[in-house]
């Protein structure tokens, strides 16, 4: 090898390399160290102070009296909480049950070699794209009775079609479930339409060669695969559930009275509005708790079959 | 379920008529809300009073496009709602740029450099993807306040950004732990250093992941609510907020086309966004929720 | 001064001993290989000698000068990946160029480094093409272009030859020997392959659970091994080992091997490969290596002149491979392979005269497995 190019560079850089050996290996958590920061701080920390708050009398403003839990016993007592957490486990049941049966069916069907799969895919999903505000107000107009589906049909001759959810107090809650089903659903669709594609083929061939039917292919062999995307698609769903917040701002205003309210607008109303800031940090504690019962279990599961795998 | 031969049976030839029956049906289903958004917008008032949803306007007019741009009233002031849009590409631009530039580098150092506690260190930061970010609203206004930051723009990103690098993060961590880290070992016997191998050898290979960052960042910002209703002013106000200002403003007579008019405008951006680049967006969405 | 010193190295992951006091030195120019099977810590080995692990404790010299806390770039060594390792995003000439590039190797001088790199591999065509582009042998020359672009003082080689196909694999190997012959570069081999091994090395460490068995030349791991292991492991098909009991005294002595339903064979261990060993061992169980060339058909015509001990024995499977015959043959409690000579007409099930060359046979201690002479 003719030693031309590069033998005599290494001494003139050696005592510079030396302090870049050292930055080298601490680069990488230099780089992190903000983003650790930032979350500790606005993540931990503020978890931290809300449940600091929640222990408070705090109202208009933030006070630090500590007052133990009275504000969770107060919470208890209130009927506007209950309402609201009810709706929350009617919404979160139907919303999670519904969008998984409608996303798988249109999986399985559109995973028949549908020419215009594209197109119909596009068209399924492109509800995600939107701001749940955005659907909130097209659903109300709807879902309005004077103007909306009810009218259309009664134009129809269907006289006595009565479509009125949104503004009946029992029904309210349901007209919530429709537009979030609108938007997910599509989602939970490509998901599973994600996983059917990630199963390999052979098994389903040799369970055709089995001499079983395609229906009961889908049941006994291919949805059994499916189990990690069901999983990942209920926690997701669970999520949007008890996040939601626009949707129910912009659809029914948690009315009519509070009949449609969810805690994330029950605590909205109370910290910001009504000047119930303990109150709110209280009802903000209980919905993290819900979601970590969700999620503990969840991560719990993912980090024991990735040891395994 | 391809390469499998079927028998053509007249049985099996209803079965896929029903078959793509169900599908049309679910297609109009999922279509509905923006056609009769898109057909009222264009519809003047009268027309809406006396016709049914799925009616074609007689004489389409812009004219409710015009005003929920420029004129509708939203609250106490009657602007439109064209201030607002621009408010809300004034706080997406910076957030989603910032979000996924720390975001691709906190996944290169996560994966490529991992040094003791680094999956702590992921650990730690992915819990801020799970949180509801009601648990966070009050201590956030007291910090914005503090920071000088509160109701203005600049807030509103920080914001975005400190919620968003979580996903952003997980994204590009997902991505580059695919990547193999042999390409890493070589590029640092080539003598290349930690800024160098993420420039020259790993950012070249992102486009996919970038995509799908930016593209969720742009969403989800675009369409927060819940941030922007709880930390902006009147002049700082994103486009959600806006939208859900005018259709709540109950001065003389609802204008159902404007209100529609102003959905489209606020949703606009984001279908767009999912029409030229939704492939990206829905491979990216589902391998990441898949693995998990 | 060696080109390459490693100094009593220990690597520990966790309470895992990967790396258990290895030391070696080669000479500049030499061409080490370090061969063992998956999990013996010869990659973690090569990880630390090119600085992308850091050792537990322990030293390494490269030159003479300690790099054991030194970063990879400051090492001043090259590496060939088992997977290549090119940059998708580059194309063969940034490939090749990119580590000069880091080193601030004026323009011109990077240009004629590509042009005498891909000179030498014969990959001039294919410059301009991105790795994706390439196919696996290609990609795999491209890999050695861009080690042999800078002049490092050490080459390590990662189980280059592992992804490419069984004939690409064999011409590969010659003309990497070809290299190394014309360049006189200093190389650090990881394999698994014991044949690359017996082929390419100048000097072999065979590893086993994180120690060095054995450091030496081809020839005296293969034909001198220290142990059971490194016997077994080096040689195709491997060696025979045979259970047997040593016999006599000063003067000679004797290995008895019971084969079922056969006559004890008895076969002389040579007077001039007796150790002192061997006095004490009398009357117990040790292990006889024999490899499959070390028997050979009995041919008629020398039965005067040849060497070494008759035996017969009953063929149970004949392999041809077309350079010559393998056959299985029981000896002992289990089978023995013989290799025999293409010409040998035998088929299974019949008898056949074979000749054992003790001269060659190792012995080994049958609990400890090391050798005993």
């Amino acid at each position: 090898m003719t030693h031309s190019t590069s033998v005599a560079r290494p001494a003139r850089a050696a005592a510079r390399r030396s302090s870049a050996g050292h930055l080298q290996a601490w680069l990488p958590r230099l780089v992190l160290a903000p983003s650790v920061a930032v979350s500790l701080f606005f993540v931990y920390g503020f978890m931290l102070w809300t449940f600091i708050l929640s222990l408070t009398n705090s109202r208009m403003l933030p006070s630090y009296d500590l007052v133990g839990f009275a504000q969770y016993a107060r919470l208890m007592t209130n009927d506007r909480w209950w309402v609201a957490s009810t709706n929350l486990v009617v919404f979160g049941a139907l919303f999670v049950g519904i969008c998984l049966v409608v996303g798988a069916l249109l999986a399985i069907l559109l995973d028949q070699r549908i020419r215009q799969e594209g197109a119909l895919r596009t068209l399924y999903l492109y509800p995600m794209a939107l701001s749940f505000i955005v659907t909130g107000v097209v659903w109300k107009w709807l879902l309005n009775p004077g103007l909306g589906i009810q009218a259309m049909v009664r134009s129809w001759g269907f006289e006595g079609f009565t479509f009125d959810w949104l503004v009946n107090p029992d029904m309210a809650v349901y007209t919530l479930v429709i537009a979030a089903v609108w938007q997910a659903s599509g989602f939970v669709m490509a998901l599973f339409l994600a996983g059917l594609r990630g199963i390999d083929d052979s098994i389903i061939k040799a369970a055709q060669l089995d001499g079983a039917s395609l229906p009961r292919i889908y049941w006994r062999v291919v949805l059994p695969c499916l189990r990690p995307v069901v999983f990942s698609a209920v926690m997701i769903l669970s999520h949007i559930a008890i996040k939601s917040f626009d949707l129910v701002v912009a659809l029914t205003g948690g009315g009519p009275g509070y009949a449609s309210d969810l805690p994330a607008t029950f605590m909205y109303a109370h910290a910001f509005t009504r000047a119930q800031i303990g109150l709110g940090s209280a009802s903000a504690m209980l919905m993290l708790g819900g979601v970590l019962a969700i999620l503990i279990p969840y991560l719990y599961s993912e980090l024991r079959s990735r040891q395994h795998g | 379920m391809d390469n499998v031969i079927r028998r053509r049976t007249p049985a099996a030839r209803c079965w896929r008529l029903a078959l793509h029956a169900v599908l049309i049906l679910a297609a109009l289903f999922y279509l509905l809300p923006l056609a009769v958004m898109l057909i009222t917008s264009v519809k003047p008032l009268d027309e809406i009073t006396a016709g049914t949803l799925l009616a074609l306007p007689q004489s389409p007019t812009l004219a409710p496009w015009a005003k929920a741009w420029g004129e509708a009233c939203t609250g106490m002031r009657c602007e439109g709602v064209g201030g607002y849009f621009f408010n809300s590409i004034a706080i997406v631009v910076p957030a989603v740029l910032i979000s996924t530039v720390v975001g691709a580098l906190n996944g290169y150092a996560l994966t490529k450099w991992r040094f003791k506690g680094s999956e702590l260190v992921f650990a730690l930061m992915l819990f801020g993807c799970f949180i509801p970010f009601q648990v966070v609203l009050l201590p956030m206004a007291q910090t914005l306040g503090w920071l000088g930051l509160s109701s203005s723009r600049a807030g509103l990103i920080l914001v975005h950004v400190v919620f968003g690098i979580a996903f952003t993060t997980l994204f590009f961590r997902n991505f580059y732990v695919a990547v193999p880290t042999e390409l890493v070992s070589a590029a640092k016997l080539d003598g290349a250093g930690f800024f160098r191998i993420f420039w020259r050898i790993l950012l070249p290979v992102s486009a996919p992941i970038i995509v799908v960052s930016v593209i969720w960042q742009f969403t989800q910002i675009w369409n927060d609510f819940l941030f922007g209703v709880a930390f902006s002013a009147h002049d700082t106000q994103p486009v959600t907020v806006a939208l859900n200002n005018l259709v709540n403003t109950s001065t003389g007579v609802r204008e159902y086309n404007v209100d529609m008019a102003a959905a489209m405008i606020a949703a606009l951006p984001t279908l767009v966004v999912y029409v030229l680049a939704g492939k990206y967006f829905v491979r990216g969405l589902t391998a990441g929720s898949v693995k998990g | 001064m060696s080109a390459l010193e490693i100094r009593n190295v220990c690597k520990d992951f966790g309470n895992e001993q990967v790396l258990k006091d290895v030391s070696l030195a080669i000479d500049s120019g030499e061409f080490l290989i370090l061969v063992g099977p998956s999990g013996c810590g010869k990659s973690t080995l090569m990880n630390a000698i090119a600085g992308l692990e850091p050792v537990t404790s322990g030293e390494i010299l490269i030159a003479g000068e300690a790099v054991t806390w030194k970063t990879p770039a400051e090492r001043d060594i090259a590496m060939v990946f088992q997977s290549y390792a090119l940059y998708p995003s580059m194309t063969v000439r940034g490939n090749i160029s990119f580590g000069l590039e880091m080193r601030k190797v004026p323009r011109a001088e990077r240009e004629a480094a590509v042009e005498r790199v891909a000179d030498l591999l014969q990959i001039s065509h294919l410059l301009e093409r991105k790795p994706a582009q390439l196919s696996g042998g290609q990609r795999q020359r491209v890999a050695m272009g861009r080690a042999l672009a800078r002049e490092p003082k050490v080459y390590l080689f990662d189980e280059p030859l592992s992804n490419l196909d069984a004939k690409l694999r064999v011409d590969m190997r010659t003309e990497i020997k070809k290299l190394h012959q014309r360049l006189g570069t200093t190389i650090v081999y990881v394999t698994h392959d014991q044949i690359e091994a017996m082929t390419l090395a100048d000097c072999i460490a065979v590893m086993r659970d994180g120690r060095i068995l054995q450091l030496g030349t081809p020839d005296e791991v293969y034909n001198d091994p220290v142990d059971i292991f490194v016997a077994g492991f080096m040689g195709s098909p491997s060696m025979n080992f045979i259970a047997a009991t040593l016999e006599g005294g000063e003067g000679g002595y004797r290995l008895r091997i019971v084969t079922p339903d056969e006559e004890d064979l008895v076969l002389p261990w040579p007077v001039s490969r007796e150790t002192p060993d061997l006095a004490r061992r009398v009357g117990q169980q040790v292990v006889l290596g024999l490899r499959p060339e070390h028997f050979s058909e009995e041919d008629l015509r020398l039965t005067d002149q040849a060497e070494g001990t008759l035996l017969e024995a009953r063929v149970t499977v004949a392999e041809p491979t077309g350079a010559d015959i393998l056959l299985r043959l029981p000896l002992g409690a289990g089978e023995v392979t013989a290799r025999v000579g293409p010409k040998c007409r035998v088929a299974a099930g019949e008898r056949l005269a074979l000749r054992v060359d003790m001269g060659r046979a190792v012995l080994f201690d049958s609990e400890t497995e090391r050798r005993l002479a």
